[in-house]
């Protein structure tokens, strides 16, 4: 595995590999000292042209618990109005020496873009592009189902076969959705998408997921996890395109409220990438509740992150042979 | 007295073959045995086409304000080598083309360059921004003789301003060429909208935004009764509306790019911004549609959209790229290979669709015409058994954003000849100053 671009590259045994390592990453943090010597003098670039605390934090943490040495790059803004072209800047880094670089980025495929460039000859890792991808938060959200669905014991080697997961939200904008489809689809789940018409993509019908407009019917099915999206409020102004009339009648038809939360099966879980709007697509009841798994998948996504910058920097030497290729 | 070229056993329209002589700027004599006279350059022909010089009715040449891009001198040279005698110079440049100073200025260059005749587009709308009409009248009486007016990069959108643009430029003889793109309906858009954007996360240019604009536009021809040419139709629908409209009976006609004959939307797959262009590329429904449009005559012609952009307008991330891609040297071949090698054009055909069509439409004097003793000598000599692999690198045109690099293609420019002198010969540009030869005074 060279880099990590998007979800739709991995086959299940990799994606299941990524989540074994992440099952004893986590495991070590557990323990009184965190920190593994393994990435002991390599360079790890944080490359945000958005803002992104959270994922940044995240992937520093990941890092820094695995002692490679982290760089964090912050070039908020476009990268065109800013006079500094993303060529320009990998090419810094590149000269710098970084073996990784971490890069989010407003515009889809700019990893993609990094990665075919020859401009670094790091590995790329994918920390969200545009609306197209996020794949280490589809790796801890599948981390986290496979956790909590799949029976007791050592997860490890399992799959997602079976399970039923709801994706409910703004799909269009979504990077999280569009990981979260291909990657859940490989692992053997069954994904229905739950949104408004407008805030799904022309072109989902070619998605290897069902689509519903009516969250009661969805919740009515009994899934087993429901994934709720971040949706943002300016998209029902005009100028953000009018998606939806109001928030109120947005939280109607599609927010995880109380009554929805109970008409869930007992087992399911409840998953949200953050950050949340509260009272928007999910309620303070829902939030709070004990089946969500919110505040977990950010610890996972540590441990997924860990095992991600793993595998693409030491995993490489070690599994010099190995079958599994992952930069398409 | 310019240098005389007789070509030997060559086959006007992929015909039988004859000897033509180019004499005086003329086809002099069309026969066989014809006799070689003293001073006469002997052209080998065999195996060659003959077509009349190509009339692009859509090319940037960038110049003035993106001289790094493309100059006159260049794009013309590039328009030579694929075999064009005239190429009208889209407005859209800085200052643009919206006053008589500026197209003639562009007029002037073309002339002093001499590698085709270039008539300037001429804006419909000041500073292309859609709100008042550019002084049309103007430019038509210009020594630029504008007869074509365009805001392509930019749709006419407001139907008022379209309206008296169409019936304004009827004084002229004019014809207004739409940029057919519903500004609302595509803020934003970065490709096809369709299954690749879904996935691909790129922000959606659907096909309903361009078929909105060309509906509306042909009633509107209709009901002022003026003439209207619709630019880079892209969509299977745009095809159906404009059948349905010239079922009507209504004056509208239709070109179609060399790369929606070819390419689809899954090439934007690699984010590589080459595949970035406006209208975007379309799926292979729509290819198949425009090919079906073309070879049935709904749509009228071809044109390159020939837009050059420099390297660091494309090498950077998809969104941040410019739309757009180079097409003079490599149209001819792309219709050979999606419309004559499939059998779907003859090359008879190609002349109607790459020449006299577009002659037509753009009111060009003495291009276009047939081959035939007394007609001016704007001539290409075509290879179409030759296959060759595109390299920008080795283009004429100064940028490198072909989306056919790499690829083998059918077919080759041979030759191009200018009112009986040749701009190209054996493939090579013919490097002369039309100062030097006292064809423009300085």
């Amino acid at each position: 595995m060279k880099h990590l671009l998007s979800t739709g590259d991995l086959s299940r045994t990799e994606a299941v590999r990524i989540l074994d390592t992440a099952g004893q990453m986590a495991a070590t943090q557990s323990r009184e000292i965190k920190k593994l010597p393994t990435l002991r003098g390599r360079t790890v670039v944080n490359l945000f042209f958005e803002d992104s605390t959270r994922t940044r934090i995240s992937f520093e943490t990941a890092a820094k618990r695995l002692s490679a040495d982290v760089i964090n790059f912050s070039a908020k803004g476009s990268s065109v109005s800013k006079g500094e072209s993303l060529k320009d800047t990998a090419l810094t880094l590149q000269a710098m020496g970084a073996d990784a670089v971490v890069i989010r980025h407003h515009a889809s495929g700019a990893p993609h873009t990094l990665a075919a460039s020859g401009w670094t000859s790091g590995a790329v890792v994918n920390a969200g592009d545009g609306t197209h991808q996020h794949p280490t938060q589809a790796l801890l959200d599948a981390y986290t189902l496979r956790r909590h669905l799949t029976g007791p014991g050592d997860a490890s080697g399992r799959d997602l076969a079976g399970l039923r997961v709801a994706i409910v939200g703004d799909v269009l904008h979504s990077r999280v959705a569009r990981s979260n489809v291909q990657l859940l689809h490989t692992l053997g789940a069954e994904v229905t998408l739950v949104a408004p018409p407008t805030l799904l993509p022309v072109g989902v019908q070619s998605w290897p997921a069902e689509v519903s407009y009516h969250l009661d019917e969805v919740v009515g099915s009994k899934p087993d996890a429901i994934m709720m999206l971040r949706v943002q409020r300016e998209r029902m102004s005009s100028a953000g395109g009018g998606f939806f009339p109001s928030p109120l009648e947005y939280t109607r038809g599609y927010g995880l409220d109380a009554r929805r939360l109970a008409a869930l099966p007992e087992h399911a879980i409840v998953l949200h990438p953050g950050p949340m709007n509260r009272g928007l697509e999910i309620s303070a009841d829902a939030a709070d509740s004990p089946r969500a798994v919110i505040v977990e998948q950010v610890a996972n996504g540590v441990a997924v992150r860990m095992a991600v910058l793993y595998l693409l920097l030491a995993g490489e030497q070690r599994h010099d042979s190995d079958e599994t290729k992952v930069d398409q | 007295m310019s240098r005389q070229y007789l070509l030997r056993q060559v086959a006007p329209y992929g015909e039988s073959p004859v000897d033509v002589l180019l004499a005086d700027g003329e086809i002099a004599a069309i026969g066989t045995g014809l006799e070689r006279g003293d001073d006469v350059v002997e052209i080998d022909g065999r195996g060659l086409v003959l077509l009349p010089g190509l009339v692009d009715l859509h090319t940037h040449l960038r110049e003035p304000g993106r001289e790094d891009a493309e100059t006159i001198s260049s794009g013309t040279r590039a328009a030579a080598m694929g075999g064009f005698t005239a190429v009208h110079a889209m407005a859209n440049t800085t200052p643009t083309q919206d006053t008589a100073g500026v197209v003639e200025q562009v007029w002037r260059l073309g002339r002093e360059a001499g590698w085709v005749d270039v008539h300037p587009v001429g804006a419909v709308t000041v500073g292309l921004e859609g709100e008042r009409l550019a002084e049309l009248g103007a430019m038509a009486e210009s020594q630029a003789r504008v007869r074509v007016f365009s805001d392509d990069g930019k749709c006419v959108h407001d139907p008022v301003v379209m309206r008296r643009a169409l019936e304004y430029v009827k004084a002229f003889d004019g014809v207004v060429a739409q940029h057919a793109q519903e500004p609302r309906l595509t803020e934003g858009a970065q490709m096809h909208e369709g299954v690749v954007s879904a996935e691909l996360g790129l922000a959606g240019w659907p096909a309903v935004a361009e078929e909105a604009i060309i509906a509306r536009d042909v009633l509107l021809a209709e009901h002022v009764g003026s003439r209207l040419h619709v630019c880079h139709l892209s969509t299977a629908g745009s095809v159906e509306i404009i059948r349905w409209a010239k079922s009507r009976g209504i004056d509208v006609t239709a070109e179609v790019t060399p790369h929606h004959l070819m390419l689809t939307d899954e090439l934007a797959r690699g984010y590589d911004p080459t595949f970035k262009v406006n209208p975007p590329l379309r799926t292979m429904r729509d290819v198949e549609a425009v090919r079906e449009g073309l070879a049935d005559g709904t749509i009228d012609i071809v044109a390159t959209d020939h837009a050059p952009h420099t390297r660091e307008d494309k090498d950077c991330e998809w969104a941040a790229a410019a739309f757009g891609m180079t097409g003079l040297e490599t149209a001819l071949s792309v219709v050979q290979e999606t419309m004559v090698d499939t059998g779907r054009l003859t090359w008879r055909d190609v002349a109607r669709v790459l020449s006299e069509a577009p002659a037509r439409i753009g009111r060009v004097d003495g291009h276009g015409r047939a081959i035939a003793v007394g007609e001016p000598a704007n001539l290409v000599l075509v290879d179409p058994a030759a296959r060759r692999v595109v390299n920008p690198a080795d283009q004429a045109t100064k940028s490198v954003n072909s989306p056919f690099r790499g690829r083998e293609l059918s077919g080759c420019v041979v030759s191009t000849f200018l009112r009986g002198r040749a701009t190209v010969l054996d493939g090579a540009s013919c490097d002369w100053s039309p100062l030097a030869e006292g064809v423009v005074r300085p």
